[in-house]
């Protein structure tokens, strides 16, 4: 007897039903990467930090006042701001109003409105700028009350006199988006004055030194913060700036180097243009920076003695509370600040006029809230470029005052936090105040999983 | 990170002189290195099978006698001498030292034991350069030739045992100024191989491996450019063992290195500065060592 | 590293400096201090009159004669450390020794001579001025020179002009490996032999103007060299722009 075969008249009609199921391994991006590798067969390259979800500073949360801890009243009980940093060497400290500074950024990957804005805001904020790879710019110096000047490894636009006119001295070994990896400029963004100030031909795609040209390694480097020193007549402090990936031992190697500030800056920190494979492979999240750095000051016995800027994805006034629970003296913002210029808005402003970019953003193949293509040198809201045109897309003012009402806001924020811990002071704020949301953010930072006396990796305490 | 410095007499005028001459030389290496400091020094034996255990106690106090009646009563190591100076020991055997070091470890672990061999003693420990040369006497040292080390700690410990020299077998020891980058997977290889390590510092990867290829058969040299292929990273390392003392560079050559030679030593250091006051410097041939050339210089 | 405290009190106890009539003044490390030297070379040293120092006993210091800005003669007798010269502007420096590391580093103008050798990174970034090293130099010569002029008597070792961006550099003996790597518009000539380029370097045609800069460098250097001897070394440019054909050990 023939039993009849089964067969599914409807088959040809839903196969589509299936080829909506996610793959996690092989998701939209990964499909897009390998796509592009084989279309172009070189690497991906962008600007901004780490994209994809990291722990945070939102996995942490404070413990403010209760029955056992008494909270400050705002506006009417003090909490204190005042930050000094580089007291171990130098004979003239940097003395912040606030514990919040801009990172440095260059000139060649911003504007040179940008700088001028960045380093007024500074001023009106009693906070510091900082240069970046490729110089300091006159804008820049005389925008700013306080300037810090970088020495990088490409040592693009480096030169003695800016040495001797900068408030403190930022020896760059690295970066959070990229530690290990060295400065990129795209030929796009060469042009004649970026082109002069870093000595290369107008219009090169720039490759830039991992290692300094004239040192290597800790010991050299003592010597090589020596001769700043010598320099400068040992007046300004020396900062060393490391990318966060071996944390404990870079701090103590900075430490033993001479350093009088060490600037970590974690995996989530951005920049202007680097691989890809950087910025997502590279460093580890902030919040476990911060507190190896910490560790590590305390077992050299150094806390107070040398300072602590952390930066990498450093966004409100909660997390500059976070940073300086766990550790921090101060912070270093670069992509926050961005934003408050205008980066991924809809539109910029002119004199009282609104103007779209929607269409700017569409011609690079993005959409205001996914755009990095700083890189490109179109920054369709003339941050991140050096096109005559596109930079009159902010006034050095208007910028300026942006991001003074930021880093305010930031501000007081930091204050309500710390008052609420019961600080008069914010750099009382102590990373027994804050506990984790999360098992990875609680092992990370080193606090108790909210709810718990758990320490995650932590046997005995 | 670290300072490397070392000594090779050619006339008994120099040898008499060595660990006086040392000094200086160490402590000039403090700014490369402040937190560890150590010195080997090579004697020739007038008796060749004498062995000699350089041991380290973790106090000044400890009880050596203990350590010597223990010796006699078990008969082991044949005719025994210990010659006690603070926390530092040598431990002298006309016999075979294997049953004395299993005895040490058995009942005496708080020692740490720092060599054995014929010709070499080996002093280190935590501590500045000037601190280290004074606790263990270094200007009262005499020898054939001397290698030291002062040591910024960059990933493992600050420890005595994670001090330069390593030893890797009787008789030779390395110092080593650099980093390393593939540490780990050198010492899981040479660990499959039966050596034991004693730290997780990178120096002793690249001692360990030495030792292996030395075991092997193969001569200093031939041991050191194996070395120069396996090992990756920065590093100049300086070795010495019982007859000579080498030096190779890796080839990127960033860590410094400077030889001065003269008709009556040798000497090596990271920079010039611990050079300076050795005599007749002003006439020395001074040059910096080529990278991935091994040189070596014989007693 | 000392502090400053400590730099200032071993100052007060150093011995001041002897005048030798007026333009020239002597300054004494094994008594002194690198710190109180460099301050005073960076004071009004020419307003008072003082056109040359010598240093004496320089025992391979560190950063001597570091960031001055003035034009000085300064005489270093015997072996200098690690960044001698530093950030030179205007000065004429000459080590009658040898030099260490990261000789003139940054030199933005003036002249630095070094009678023996000088190790590695001779002239690392300098921006312009002339350094001339009588006997070999080390590795990375030149690294990342920025337009300096850089002449050299005898050899240098490996990575020489390593990612060099303006300026030039004269080689009268041999060039170790990887020479030129990664250059950009800086220009090498050498007399001896040439180990290896690096990537993107290669051996150019010389043309009079080449000839002509050789026996300008070779005449301020004090080098008696016949400048047909030389071969030019340039940039091939293939790097200049983001390439996925090139090389990707490099």
């Amino acid at each position: 007897m023939n039993h009849p075969v089964p067969v599914f008249p409807e088959a040809e009609s839903f196969p589509e039903d299936f080829s909506l199921e996610s793959n996690y391994t092989f998701n939209h991006d990964t499909l897009r990467y390998i796509q592009l590798a084989a279309r172009r067969g070189v690497y991906d390259i962008r600007g901004m930090g780490a994209k994809r979800k990291l722990p945070t500073f939102d996995d942490l949360t404070f413990l403010t006042a209760s029955a056992s801890r008494y909270p400050l009243e705002g506006y009417r009980e003090k909490c204190t701001t005042r930050t000094v940093l580089g007291t171990r060497f130098a004979s003239r400290p940097i003395e912040l109003a606030m514990p919040i500074t801009f990172a440095g950024m260059s000139f060649g990957a911003l504007s040179a409105n940008i700088k001028e804005a960045l380093g007024r805001a500074a001023t009106m904020l009693g906070t510091t700028t900082t240069t970046g790879d490729g110089g300091m710019t006159p804008e820049e110096r005389e925008s700013s009350r306080t300037l810090v000047y970088q020495v990088l490894p490409s040592r693009y636009g480096f030169n003695p006199n800016d040495l001797r006119k900068a408030d403190a001295i930022e020896v760059v070994l690295g970066q959070g988006a990229k530690p290990g990896g060295g400065g990129m400029l795209l030929g796009q963004k060469i042009t004649e004055r970026v082109a002069k100030m870093r000595t290369l031909p107008v219009g090169v795609d720039q490759r830039s030194a991992c290692r300094h040209p004239d040192w290597t390694g800790a010991d050299d480097l003592a010597l090589k913060i020596e001769e700043l020193r010598e320099i400068t007549e040992w007046r300004v402090p020396i900062y060393v700036k490391i990318g966060a990936t071996r944390v404990k031992n870079d701090v103590m190697l900075a430490v033993k180097a001479g350093a009088d500030v060490v600037v970590l800056d974690g995996m989530q920190g951005g920049t202007a243009a680097t691989q890809q494979v950087f910025i997502e492979h590279t460093g580890i999240p902030t919040i476990a920076a911060v507190r190896q750095a910490r560790e590590a000051l305390e077992e050299m016995d150094m806390v107070g003695v040398v300072q602590l800027i952390v930066s990498g994805g450093i966004r409100s006034g909660a997390d500059v509370a976070k940073a300086i629970a766990l550790g921090a003296n101060a912070v270093s913002i670069g992509m926050g600040a961005l934003v408050a210029l205008g980066c991924n808005s809809s539109f910029y402003v002119q004199g009282t006029q609104r103007i779209s970019a929607q269409a700017d953003y569409r011609q690079l193949g993005t959409a205001p809230g996914s755009c990095h293509h700083c890189h490109t040198g179109r920054c369709p809201v003339g941050i991140t470029t050096q096109d005559p045109v596109l930079q009159e897309r902010v006034r050095p003012e208007d910028g300026a005052r942006h991001l003074k009402s930021y880093f305010q806001t930031m501000n007081m924020e930091l204050t309500t936090l710390a008052r609420a811990c019961g600080k008069s002071d914010v750099h009382h704020l102590e990373p027994e105040d804050l506990v984790g949301l999360t098992i990875e953010a609680a092992a990370m930072a080193g606090v108790p999983l909210a709810g718990t006396d758990w320490i995650p990796g932590v046997v005995a305490r | 990170m670290c300072g490397l410095v070392g000594l090779l007499a050619k006339t008994p005028a120099i040898s008499e002189q060595l660990g006086a001459l040392m000094r200086p030389m160490l402590e000039g290496m403090t700014q490369r290195g402040p937190d560890s400091a150590g010195f080997a020094i090579f004697n020739q034996s007038p008796d060749s099978k004498a062995w000699r255990i350089n041991v380290l106690a973790p106090a000044a106090d400890y009880d050596w006698a203990l350590v010597s009646s223990t010796l006699a009563a078990k008969r082991l190591g044949g005719k025994v001498g210990l010659h006690a100076d603070g926390r530092h020991a040598i431990i002298e055997l006309s016999g075979d030292p294997a049953p004395v070091l299993v005895c040490l470890q058995e009942e005496f672990p708080a020692l740490d034991v720092l060599s054995t061999g014929h010709a070499m003693d080996i002093y280190k420990d935590v501590g500045l350069p000037r601190e280290v040369a004074e606790r263990y006497r270094l200007d009262e040292r005499t020898g054939t030739h001397a290698i030291g080390h002062t040591r910024m700690a960059t990933e493992s410990e600050i420890t005595p045992r994670h001090a330069h020299p390593f030893v890797a077998g009787p008789d030779f020891c390395i110092v080593h100024n650099g980093s390393l980058s593939n540490p780990y997977s050198v010492r899981k290889r040479v660990e499959r191989r039966g050596i034991h390590f004693d730290s997780n510092n990178d120096t002793e990867s690249a001692a360990r491996f030495i030792q292996w290829r030395l075991a092997k058969g193969d001569d200093l040299g031939i041991a050191i450019n194996h070395g120069l292929r396996e090992l990756d990273g920065f590093y100049t390392l300086l070795m010495g063992d019982g007859k000579s003392m080498a030096l190779v560079r890796d080839p990127f050559a960033c860590k410094p290195a400077v030889v001065a030679e003269t008709d009556d030593y040798v000497a090596i250091a990271s920079e010039f500065r611990s050079l300076k006051h050795l005599p007749h410097i002003n006439e020395a041939s001074i040059y910096e060592p080529k990278p991935e050339r091994v040189y070596v210089w014989k007693v | 590293m000392e502090s400053l405290a400590t730099a200032e009190k071993r100052a007060a106890r150093a011995q001041p400096a002897n005048r030798h009539g007026g333009e020239t003044i002597a300054y004494d490390l094994a008594t002194g201090t690198v710190r109180e030297l460099n301050r005073m070379l960076h004071g009004d040293l020419l307003g008072q009159g003082v056109r040359r120092v010598v240093i004496e006993n320089p025992d391979g210091a560190h950063n001597i004669a570091v960031g001055l800005d003035a034009p000085l003669q300064i005489d270093i007798n015997g072996h200098a450390g690690y960044f001698t010269a530093g950030q030179n502007m205007q000065a004429h420096v000459t080590v009658h020794g040898n030099a260490g590391r990261s000789l003139a580093e940054n030199i933005m103008s003036g002249r630095v001579r070094v009678k023996g050798y000088a190790s590695e990174s001779v002239a690392a970034s300098g921006h312009g001025g002339l350094v001339v090293v009588e006997g070999d130099a080390g590795s990375r010569c030149g690294i990342s020179m920025k337009g300096v002029d850089i002449v050299v008597g005898g050899s240098v070792g490996h990575m020489s002009a390593f990612m060099a961006q303006a300026g030039r550099l004269v080689v009268c003996g041999d060039a170790g490996h990887g020479l030129g790597d990664s250059l950009y518009e800086a220009v090498i000539y050498v007399r001896g032999r040439i180990e290896g380029f690096g990537a993107d370097a290669r051996e150019e045609p010389m043309a009079e103007a080449d000839y002509a800069s050789v026996a300008e460098l070779l005449a301020r250097a004090g080098f008696n060299h016949n400048p047909r001897d030389f071969k030019r070394v340039a940039s091939a440019r293939t790097l200049y722009h983001w390439n996925p054909d090139a090389n990707q050990e490099y």
